[in-house]
């Protein structure tokens, strides 16, 4: 019994930090609408700067002002990010918010590596409580006692901050209408600024009192953003009561799953969210939000099939594409495959996200499992190459079709978070079922059958297959069910309102574009010769939604040339520097903030300026506005 | 003049909303802004704040062009605005609504405090500290009045302050509209109902299709049946 209390108490001390971070990014989602992928990273820095501070300063006053130093700290830093960049983005759809606060992320990975070295940190203990406090022969630290009674302490504080002051009261005003609080003669950009940084401070703080807990590393921003997800999620995105029920319900479930399913304990919290989810899509403390904003698009441009001078090019295009082994080598042509398959990846969630509205965070989850299904028909049932590849995808088709149910019932950043944190239940399976999945060994030695064993071969093969998904893709866009999908992306209550059933249109959509990214990873299967779980990892999610990015979200084919290029230079980057996540997260923001409409967005819409003598009043590039519908 | 709007051309994206708008207001005035709906009444006061992101003109408050300002520094200049919708703060009290409003005293417009504004509206006051989201229409409609008048305002525009009220409550909000004038305050008023607009109103423009199609005073409107059938529903 003693045991089973003792459990319950190291959950509760895990709850004090997640509580911490997550009302840091409930708070500053309700006044800025900004779902801070950064929030992590913010996290991580408050835990490396109040670790370097704690190693110089001394004494009890060293230590515990450390912690707030270093909060106070990263919140500095939160504030000049704020100001330099979201002031930016604040009317951009949300999706390019989570993208470029997800670059943030990038490049703070990269410069803590740089400053803290790629090594484990392990911090001092909080003078005070080092020891542990005896529990019917069980020991507690002390110092997650302190933790536990923190917890409501701070949540305290923040009721009082919000109910009792004027700032307070500002922010729950701008929190439902900003345009309102602005037209009352406050000034928003400082309330944004200020709530932005009481945020990062919570989060920082989060990451500084872990110190004495668990050694600091560069990785702790993704594990507790993720975490952070499904505490928001659950609790509700906005609400900080919710942000602490749903603390102390995930790390309970935490340390408890830890004793039912030692090896995938992760998945009882997702089922919990699962349920939360279906019950209350709003979270158990959150409201339903209002009419959601438009997830892509910053303009309205009818889609149009191509003409046939444009086929004609394409086709050219693809022939010229088919030519390459006739001149390259053996490494250009393994490039080329792997770029194809990527094509493959980009194109199924263009179609999901540009043409569903649905921006999925986790769509590696599905090409990962197109991948893992090769690897186990091949290795496992030992099945010809042929039959793996037509079956392999259904893995990931039956991934989709479980998780898109859930996913399709929330839109705009629940969507996005809900994807995301699928993914990672995938990719924790993938990574701690290790007598199924081999773990963070992999599964080896898939090798393709000697019909396509030559690099050239499987070049043809790779681009023949993504052209094919390419035009299937295409089509689909200008069939009926494309418009039906499209009429749910536009306006989900009119298009029910004709009779569509927009649940179902956008839970097929989730599948196709699931089963086709499968598609991808299964090629991606044989030209690697393995499979890893960093195939269905969140990183190859985000590449999967910047090249969607690049090639532009508003066009019906921009993830073909976004995906082409960014692979290309990412390939060329990784073999250039060691710091490629700093160049790519500087990258991403820029795409973000200087070129929202891509590649293929800015080329149509020079081709149409050279066709209309006067140009409409869109400009070329985003600027920051002040204040807009 | 209190306020002068000149040449005031509004896009809602690749829309073209207003064109030319031009009118005055001079020094403790009320005009009444007519239109139909749709006709660009909400979407002048809009520009005006500065809430309308594509926007020319020039817009002279007090001597000083605001036109390149932000919303909150306009309103901040002495301009009130009271939205068509009233978007009052449903999660705040009476109380924290009065209190998102509130802006220090101003020179040269009346000073305004909670119990004023208590006697003002009187329904107010006996309902302190209940949300905004349980209070009847014409409850929100005095909230949203007696929350832009704590930031002490010299001119305030009322975008339909009288839409979808009985005509008790109708009654209730000319009298405060006579009160807020007698006090000092310049007012513009947007409305449909030129009933209502009469009772509050020295002078009227007419705007149709974002077109200012009118100016003059109330008599002069009357004097031109015409105008009136041609532009006004009644």
């Amino acid at each position: 019994m003693a045991f089973y209390v003792v459990q319950f108490l190291t959950g509760l001390a895990s709850a004090a930090s997640l509580f911490l971070v997550a009302s840091g990014l409930s708070i500053i989602f309700g006044v800025t609408r900004i779902v801070n992928f950064a929030h992590g990273a913010f996290y991580m820095i408050g835990a490396y700067i109040a670790f370097t501070l704690t190693e110089r300063l001394s004494g009890a006053f060293g230590f515990w002002g450390s912690i707030v130093l270093a909060a106070l700290a990263v919140a500095l830093i939160g504030v000049l990010v704020e100001m330099v960049l979201l002031r930016r983005i604040y009317h951009a759809p949300e999706l390019f918010q989570l993208l470029a606060t997800f670059g943030l992320t990038l490049m703070v990975e990269d410069l803590v590596v740089l400053i803290w070295g790629p090594d484990d940190l392990v911090g001092r203990r909080a003078p005070g409580f080092k020891g542990a406090v005896d529990f019917f022969g069980q020991n507690i630290p002390s110092y997650d006692l302190f933790l536990i009674a923190l917890g409501p302490v701070v949540l305290g504080i923040l009721w009082l901050l919000f109910q009792r002051t004027r700032w307070g009261v500002l922010v729950r005003a701008a929190t439902q209408d900003r345009d309102m609080v602005a037209a009352l003669g406050v000034n928003q950009k400082w309330l944004f600024t200020s709530v932005f940084a009481v945020g990062v401070f919570l989060a920082a703080l989060g990451g500084a009192l872990q110190i004495p807990r668990d050694a600091v590393h560069h990785a702790m921003d993704l594990r507790i953003i993720v975490e952070v997800f499904v505490v928001v999620v659950i609790g509700g995105l906005g609400s900080i009561v919710g942000a602490f029920v749903a603390a102390v319900l995930v790390s309970e479930l935490n340390a408890f799953g830890i004793l039912i399913f030692p090896k995938i304990s992760i998945i009882l919290v997702f089922l919990v969210m699962a349920v939360v989810l279906i019950v209350r899509p709003w979270g158990l403390f959150g409201k339903p939000e209002a009419a959601a904003r438009k997830t892509p698009g910053l303009t309205v441009n009818p889609w149009r099939p191509l003409t046939s001078n444009e086929r004609l090019a394409s086709l050219a295009a693809l022939v010229v594409a088919a030519m390459l082994p006739l001149f390259a080598g053996n490494y250009a042509l393994t490039v080329g495959s792997e770029i194809a398959i990527f094509v493959i990846f980009a194109v199924s969630l263009h179609f999901l996200m540009s043409v569903g509205g649905l921006a999925s965070f986790g769509h590696a989850a599905y090409f990962g499992l197109g991948a893992y299904g090769v690897a186990f028909l091949a290795k496992m049932a030992g099945l010809p190459m042929i039959v793996c590849l037509l079956l392999g995808p259904l893995l990931g088709c039956m991934g989709a079709a479980v998780f898109g149910f859930f996913a399709v019932q929330l839109s705009g950043v629940y969507f996005a978070m809900l994807t995301l944190a699928f993914a990672q239940i995938v990719w924790s399976i993938a990574f701690q079922w290790v007598s199924v999945t081999g773990g963070d060994n992999g599964i080896l030695g898939i090798w393709p059958e000697k019909w396509a064993a030559s690099p050239s071969h499987f070049y043809w093969l790779a681009l023949g297959v993504a052209a094919l998904v390419t035009i299937a893709l295409r089509a689909m866009v200008f069939s009926p069910f494309g418009y039906a999908l499209r009429a749910t992306r536009d306006s989900l209550l009119r298009s029910e309102a004709i009779g569509i059933n927009a649940k179902r249109i956008q839970w097929t959509a989730f599948v196709i574009a699931g089963t086709t990214a499968g598609i991808g990873g299964a090629l991606f299967a044989y030209l690697k010769g393995s499979v890893f779980p960093d195939n269905l990892g969140i990183s190859l999610s985000v590449d999967a939604l910047v090249m969607v990015l690049l090639g532009g979200v508003e066009t019906v084919s921009g993830a073909v040339v976004g995906a082409i290029v960014y692979k290309a230079l990412n390939i060329w980057l990784v073999s250039q520097t060691d710091l490629s996540k700093l160049v790519l997260g500087g990258f991403i923001m820029l795409i973000v903030v200087v070129f929202p409409k891509g590649i293929v967005g800015v080329l149509e819409m020079l081709a149409q300026r050279r066709r209309k003598a006067s140009p409409p009043g869109s400009p070329l590039i985003a600027k920051p506005i002040e204040s807009a519908e | 003049m209190k306020l002068t709007v000149e040449g005031l051309n509004s896009h809602y994206g690749p829309a073209h909303i207003l064109f030319d708008i031009g009118f005055e207001v001079g020094e403790g005035e009320v005009v009444a802004l007519l239109g139909r709906n749709g006709a660009g009444k909400s979407t002048t006061f809009r520009s005006i704040v500065g809430l309308v992101a594509q926007r020319s003109g020039r817009i002279t408050f007090e001597g000083k062009d605001v036109s390149a300002k932000p919303t909150h520094e306009i309103v901040r200049e002495g301009l009130g605005y009271v939205p068509e919708e009233r978007r009052i703060f449903t999660d705040l009290t009476v109380e924290e609504n009065l209190e998102v409003g509130k802006q220090p005293k101003r020179p040269n417009a009346p000073y305004w405090t909670r119990e004023k504004l208590f006697a003002l509206f009187p329904n107010l006051g006996e309902m302190k500290n209940r949300p905004g989201g349980r209070m009847s229409g014409g409850e929100q409609q005095m909230l949203t009045i007696a929350r832009t008048l704590m930031g002490n305002p010299s001119l305030v525009l009322l975008d339909e302050p009288s839409e979808g009220l009985s005509p008790k409550i109708v009654e209730q909000m000319v009298d405060a509209i006579l009160t807020m004038k007698k006090e000092g305050v310049s007012i513009v008023v947007s409305e449909q109902n030129l009933h209502f607009a009469r009772l509050i109103s020295d002078r009227a423009y007419i705007i149709e299709r974002g077109r200012i199609c009118f100016g003059g005073t109330m008599a002069e409107l009357d004097a031109r049946p015409d105008i009136r059938d041609a532009h006004l529903s009644l």
